[in-house]
């Protein structure tokens, strides 16, 4: 049944289905009202799960660490600066191979303080071993927790995920949203069983020092794990269609892309103009699609190239920069089609919460079209 | 993650810890006092490295480190979740003063101030060993550390150590106690106290190092001991912030402590009598503060 409702909300819902039995945030804009209705779930009791009012970001996910590596299910939730002071305690998590899941309600990073949305912080984590699932909408943000759950707790897999959706422009956002029933939930997702928990009846020491002897092959494991999650993503998402009727078995998807010549890739809300402006912009005889990118990391690199094989033209839409160098995902796209000989372009737009419309898009397809690309897209040029 | 083998010591001879460490011998006695039902949460610092080098391990009990600043944080959500699955192990975290007076004091202050149930244990050496003796909080005034060294116009550490046991005692904490490797019957039934009393609690047990502080391996002990002598420290227990049971002693001059050790030296060459007489001066006004002068009668006696 569908329901309207703030995003933030349905984060709240789903992870409430999700049956976390540790939960440990802090409060940030706009990240505060999915922590505010878990504190009043765990308040009214709908929700069986410690709650640890911590006092930073650090220390929540330092709590969650804890609580995971003691054998319980965990929650938490941040943006921007807080994960910013997350981020010794996310490269131990993935080192350690505690499978947290944690929304991030995407926000520019300061100076200048900015609350508005881009996606510099999550992107900013990108090495750091979390698993990087973007949504397009609200829908689409609270069955990526039931997936994540799933992947990461997946023995073969057991590494930490982000499910990363746009600050205010889906925090804040009423959608109408279905939710699954506890039974649904439970069906799809089962109890937590932890591969490993510090247990005294089986002691065993974790987060120890490595020389350079064995550094290496943790590093490589977690890499090769990184792999395995792009199957165990695919699965997972096709299970969660056959039962819900909302397949996700797709790292990428397309988007009136069959016949198109320009393709836009993209990731997160500003899909969801790009595809309307697309619309438009077909009716108009242009041969115009969208390439979503879902997961980012694992990155689909050879899923990116099989999708984009027949276009001639390819505009990446970056909501972060890598300062000095352009965008992340147009520099991965670039090299995800290395040696294709498709023409690719990168825009960095919409950076700290500035508004895209529809013409936007349409420009930046007649910018690439002109060869023109790599590029700050829409710079007020009269304040610089 | 490696396994621990068997054994009747819980933490086992086979770590990589300096001859004579003080903070090996508290981690031992620690486990004594614990036993078996215990879950340690270490911080980054020699004992994390000594006791732990992939594959290997010392610790007979599950033994998590996760960084050098959270190791209260990460203790907390252990709590909790043995709390949610209804188990009964003991968290203890276990600590350098670096961890401890620095760099995790918003991480320990946030859990006191939640009151888990932890047992939080400070092992002070009185500086940063793991990096290379530098100056942590804990540095006892006078101090040369290597990034507070004496010179030829530097007579080392001018701060004085804080007061941790008393910051942790203002958040309520129901069990505040400080101890010495060198008097280990006391620090054992501390720990035991600690650990079966609910809430937070906190020791700090002295433990010297004879590589930071410069003497040789065979004397920690007396080195502990001379501490306590001098009235540089002080053994005493904290209820519910009110200071009970301090250790009495016949006091010596601070001076035959820290002639024997390396990072006082420049205190004597050339003789500092005024630097001396300041650390007499903490070292008396620690006795007034604690009452633990034994009088010239009551000794006699
Ligand atoms: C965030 C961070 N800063 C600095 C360090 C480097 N570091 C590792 S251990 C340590 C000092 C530990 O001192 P202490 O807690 O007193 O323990 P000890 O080594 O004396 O046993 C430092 C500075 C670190 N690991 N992490
Ligand atoms: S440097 Fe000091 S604390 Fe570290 S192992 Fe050696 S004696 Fe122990």
């Amino acid at each position: 049944m569908l329901e309207f409702m703030e995003g933030s909300h349905a984060v709240a819902e789903i992870v409430k289905r999700c049956r976390p039995q540790v939960i440990a945030a802090y409060p940030i804009t706009p990240q505060t009202h999915i922590v505010e209705d878990l504190a009043q779930m765990v308040a009214n009791c709908e929700i069986d799960a410690e709650y640890i009012t911590v006092e930073s970001e650090f220390s929540a996910l330092s709590a969650c660490l804890g609580a995971s590596a003691a054998g319980s299910r965990v929650y938490s939730a941040t943006t921007s600066q807080g994960l910013a002071l997350m981020f010794e305690v996310c490269f131990n998590a993935a080192g350690m191979r505690q499978p947290i899941v944690m929304t991030i309600a995407n926000r520019s990073l300061g100076a200048p303080l900015s609350i508005w949305n881009d996606q510099q912080d999550s992107i900013s984590l990108r090495d750091s071993g979390w698993l990087q699932l973007y949504a397009e909408d609200n829908q689409e943000t609270a069955d990526l927790h039931m997936i994540a759950y799933k992947v990461c707790e997946d023995h073969d897999i057991l590494l930490p995920a982000f499910v990363c959706f746009d600050g205010f422009i889906l925090t804040h956002t009423y959608e109408p949203v279905a939710l699954p029933s506890q039974e649904e939930a439970d069906a799809y997702l089962p109890a937590f069983n932890p591969y490993q928990r510090l247990d005294a009846a089986k002691p065993l020491s974790m987060g120890m020092y490595a020389t350079p002897e064995y550094y290496m092959e943790f590093r490589y494991e977690i890499d090769q794990a990184m792999h395995r999650a792009k199957q165990a993503l695919v699965k997972a998402g096709r299970e969660f269609g056959e039962q819900f009727g909302r397949d996700y078995s797709g790292l990428v998807e397309g988007y009136r892309l069959d016949d198109a010549d320009v393709a836009l890739v993209a990731m997160g809300s500003i899909c969801g103009t790009v595809k309307d402006a697309i619309d438009e912009m077909r009716e108009a005889g242009r041969k115009v699609g969208l390439l979503k990118i879902r997961t980012y990391r694992p990155f689909p690199a050879s899923e990116i190239a099989d999708a984009l094989k027949n276009v001639s033209t390819v505009a990446v839409l970056d909501k972060n920069i890598s300062l000095g160098n352009g965008g992340a995902v147009g520099t991965e796209v670039k090299s995800a089609l290395y040696g294709s000989g498709i023409s690719v372009y990168d825009y960095i737009i919409a950076l700290g919460g500035r508004d895209v419309r529809k013409r936007d898009i349409a420009a930046v397809v007649d910018l690439a079209e002109k060869g023109k690309g790599d590029m700050f897209y829409g710079l007020r040029t009269e304040v610089l | 993650m490696a396994e621990v083998e068997g054994g009747c010591e819980l933490f086992s001879a086979g770590h990589r810890a300096c001859g004579g460490c003080g903070p090996a011998l508290a981690a031992r006695l620690l486990l004594k006092a614990t036993g078996k039902n215990t879950i340690l949460v270490a911080s980054t610092g020699c004992m994390e490295v000594f006791s732990t080098p992939y594959p290997e391990t010392a610790w007979g009990v599950p033994w998590i480190h996760s960084l050098f600043e959270n190791a209260a944080a990460v203790a907390s959500g252990i709590e909790a979740s043995l709390k949610r699955q209804g188990r009964s192990e003991k968290v203890v975290c276990v600590c350098g003063d670096g961890a401890t007076f620095d760099i995790g004091v918003l991480c320990i202050s946030g859990a006191f101030e939640r009151g888990h149930d932890i047992t939080y244990i400070c092992y002070d050496n009185e500086a940063y060993m793991n990096t290379g003796i530098q100056r942590s909080g804990a540095t006892p005034y006078g101090a040369s550390t290597t990034t507070s060294p004496a010179g030829s116009c530097s007579l080392g550490n001018t701060l004085r150590k804080k007061d941790m046991p008393a910051i942790l005692a203002a958040h309520g904490s129901p069990y505040v106690a400080t101890a010495s490797i060198a008097y280990p019957n006391d620090f054992v039934q501390k720990v035991e106290r600690a650990i079966n009393t609910p809430g937070p609690c906190y020791i700090q047990v002295h433990a010297p190092c004879c590589t930071g502080w410069g003497f040789e391996a065979g004397e920690t002990l007396a080195m502990g001991k001379l501490a306590i002598e001098t009235g540089l420290w002080v053994n005493y227990e904290m209820v519910d912030g009110v200071v009970e049971k301090a250790k009495k002693v016949k006091r010596k001059p601070v001076e035959e402590y820290l002639s024997k050790q390396k990072r006082f030296r420049h205190l004597f060459k050339p003789r500092r009598d005024d630097e001396i007489a300041k650390i007499q001066a903490i070292a008396d006004a620690n006795a007034e503060r604690f009452g633990i002068d034994i009088k010239a009668k009551e000794s006699s006696e």
